[in-house]
């Protein structure tokens, strides 16, 4: 298949899809289809979405598909995989969900290792409620609830996600950041995260740095400038925490 | 196949009973017992007294019948777990009180809005706030109307071991027919004191127990031998919401009176009738059988489904007498339940007295005291009641 195309995971019906132009989500299931194409594994796909522009996934794909409540997808597929382990479970949602509203989901999860994929959309803002301050808004970024930009005194530091879940992360857990300006490494570390699961060796933890030039009101070059210089400076990608990165020979074995 | 035929049947096949089994246990165990044979294959809970021993019960149980359980990280956790354990095909289920059943709101919320047949015990404590671990009826609103919409749930309001029991079982089996989240509203004092309670299978009563079926994670690569399952709670347009909420509302409506449930006694020339649910009914209809061995004519109703309330029979039962004293362990919830249900019908001729002990555990005798003072002439109508 070649990078252009639709992944075939991806519902055509749907399609052109929900978000605004010059969005980072679609890039993000974009990369997310790709990698379940690849492990030919859509009849065992439960994708959860939650609430804010992940919502707008809700008929994406040709995957069995719940849209959940605010910050609950990840105890939401953590029951659906409880009770029924063979269901490959993806908990797809944006910072505020996974960093704030259901940050005590995310670290509880990943104590207790679930077998679950958990990916957070890291666009620096609550962008479906209009461009509020998120946990990863940036020192000095402007947003509506932060319109003299955010001040360390008062808002503190910008959370790096993958960072922290990486200091407590179990045996068997696999935590990166990809970004959507590498959909092609965005995709592998995706495709490592459900492999991960396939495997049960435990959960993995995926960031994506995305764009929402809505809510920062930044043309395409900027945008894409913002993204690629000052979100990536602060937020450095690669794989944290990798069950291959002990063995080298396992490295090459992506594809079961 | 990927899809691998999963254990259900058999899990549901495990057998936690055969034949009738007599025991005097606690109420929480009951509770445990019941979902055992209702064939609930996981709880997902979180601590909190006084329902923590359900928890205890159920996880030194289930390994035993090959059933699940996890302690989640708080009541949400717990709650949206339980939803997607039944989205995968599971019979789950969960327990809380006070606190919890205020976290609970938000997935029985979306179990309204999605049809998805949630059980959740409430053992009541005492409120607002932190309160008591010990015991209140105070959390009645809150099982009822608890969530952002429209009351859509099943409340059951069991009076003793026997029915926490059966009202258990029959709660799963009312949540898997209608669709519809279904509470078992016990409290504290029910939950921690031992009773006798005769344990059954429901199949061999000819209970249907509806088999379970999963919304997602079905048969087949989805867009190529089927369409893929698409579930949401948000919608763009009011309209939108309307279209799908309206169906919901409908069948709650249309399923409420084969829902509704009560028990009655003593009513023939009854001049007062005492209204009670839960274990302050069993104060009730024991002050109500003292009082008639002394030819007092009093009499009692008590709903045992506090959601759909039994709004066809107090109406009848006050028709015939419209003096009522309503007693509970709070301040008029139950009252209010009861002005709803008879709307504006019976509204002048109606006398309603109160007996309100918020928190507080009622004895038959303070309702028999109650009893005599109204026939005496010696208690004022409850005003605050009538300003709902
Ligand atoms: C309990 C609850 N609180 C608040 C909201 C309102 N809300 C909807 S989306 C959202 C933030 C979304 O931000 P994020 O999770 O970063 O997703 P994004 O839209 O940026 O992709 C909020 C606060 C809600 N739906 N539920
Ligand atoms: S508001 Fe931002 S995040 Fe939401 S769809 Fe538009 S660009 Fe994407
Ligand atoms: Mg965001």
């Amino acid at each position: 298949m070649s990078e252009q195309s639709m992944p075939l995971s991806w519902r055509t019906e749907t399609k052109p899809h929900k978000f605004c132009p010059g969005c980072g989500h679609g890039l993000v299931l974009k990369a997310l289809g790709m990698a379940v194409d690849r492990l030919k594994i859509a009849e065992r796909v439960l994708f959860g979405c939650d609430i804010g522009c992940s919502l707008l996934s809700w008929d994406f794909f040709n995957l069995d598909t719940v849209q959940t409540h605010h910050g609950r997808t990840v105890p939401f597929i953590v029951g659906a995989k409880r009770a029924r382990p063979h269901l490959v479970g993806i908990a797809y949602m944006g910072d505020g969900g996974g960093y704030a509203i259901g940050v005590q989901h995310l670290v509880n999860a990943t104590m207790r290792n679930e077998r679950i994929l958990v990916i957070i959309v890291n666009n620096t803002t609550y962008a479906m409620t209009g461009g509020q301050m998120a946990p990863t808004s940036l020192l000095g970024q402007k947003t509506e609830t932060t319109p003299g930009g955010r001040e360390p005194d008062q808002e503190g530091f910008p959370l790096r996600g993958p960072e922290m879940i990486a200091s407590f992360a179990p045996e068997g857990a696999y935590v990166a950041r990809g970004s959507v300006s590498q959909v092609q490494r965005l995709s592998r570390y995706l495709e490592r995260g459900l492999e991960n699961q396939l495997r049960d060796r435990g959960i993995s933890v995926i960031e994506a740095l995305s764009t929402c030039p809505t809510n920062w009101r930044t043309n395409a070059v900027d945008t894409w400038k913002y993204l690629e210089k000052e979100m990536t400076d602060y937020y450095p990608l690669g794989e944290l925490v990798s069950p291959w990165k002990k063995n080298k020979a396992e490295e090459e074995v992506v594809r079961l | 196949m990927i899809n691998q035929p999963v254990t259900q049947e058999e899990k549901l096949l495990t057998r936690s009973l055969e034949g009738e089994k007599r025991a005097f246990m606690y109420g929480n165990e009951v509770v445990v017992w019941a979902a055992l044979a209702a064939g609930a294959e996981f709880l997902f809970g979180y601590p909190i007294t006084p329902q923590n021993e359900v928890m205890h019960y159920w996880s030194r149980l289930a390994p035993r019948y090959g059933r699940g359980f996890l302690q989640t990280e708080d009541e949400l956790s717990a709650g949206f777990a339980v939803l997607g354990g039944i989205m995968a095909g599971a019979r789950c289920f969960s327990a809380t009180a006070g606190p919890g059943t205020v976290l609970f709101q938000e997935p029985l919320s979306m179990a309204e809005m999605m049809r998805i047949p949630m059980v959740l015990v409430v053992q009541q404590r005492g409120g607002p706030s932190t309160a008591t671990v010990i015991y209140s009826q105070q959390e009645v609103f809150l099982t009822i109307f608890g969530g952002n919409g429209e009351g859509l749930r099943v409340v059951y309001s069991p009076g003793s071991h026997q029915e926490m029991y059966d009202l258990t079982i029959k709660a799963f089996a009312t949540a898997w027919e209608y669709r519809f989240p279904t509470l078992v509203l016990g409290d504290g004092y029910q939950a921690k004191m031992r009773e006798p309670v005769t344990l059954y299978d429901p199949r061999e009563k000819g209970i249907d127990l509806k088999p379970t079926f999963p919304m997602v994670g079905l048969k087949g690569v989805p867009g190529v031998d089927r369409e893929p399952a698409h579930w949401r709670n948000a919608f763009s347009v009011e309209e939108e919401l309307y279209e799908v909420l309206k169906p919901i509302i409908d069948d709650f409506h249309r399923a409420a009176p084969s829902l509704s449930e009560k028990e009655e006694g003593f009513l023939e020339g009854v001049e007062l009738i005492v209204v009670a649910h839960g274990i302050v009914g069993r104060s009730v209809r024991s002050a109500v059988r003292e009082l008639r061995e002394k030819d007092i004519p009093v009499g009692f109703f008590r709903p045992i489904t506090l959601r759909p309330f039994p709004d066809k029979d107090i109406k009848n039962v006050l028709t015939a007498c419209s003096r009522l004293l309503v007693v509970e362990s709070a301040q008029g919830q139950l009252a209010k339940l009861i002005r709803i249900a008879i709307g504006g019908e019976l509204e002048h001729s109606l006398k309603m007295y109160t007996y309100f002990r918020p928190g507080l555990g009622i004895t038959a005798e303070e309702v028999v005291q109650e009893a005599r003072a109204i026939l005496n002439g010696e208690r004022e109508k409850d005003a605050s009641v009538a300003l709902l």
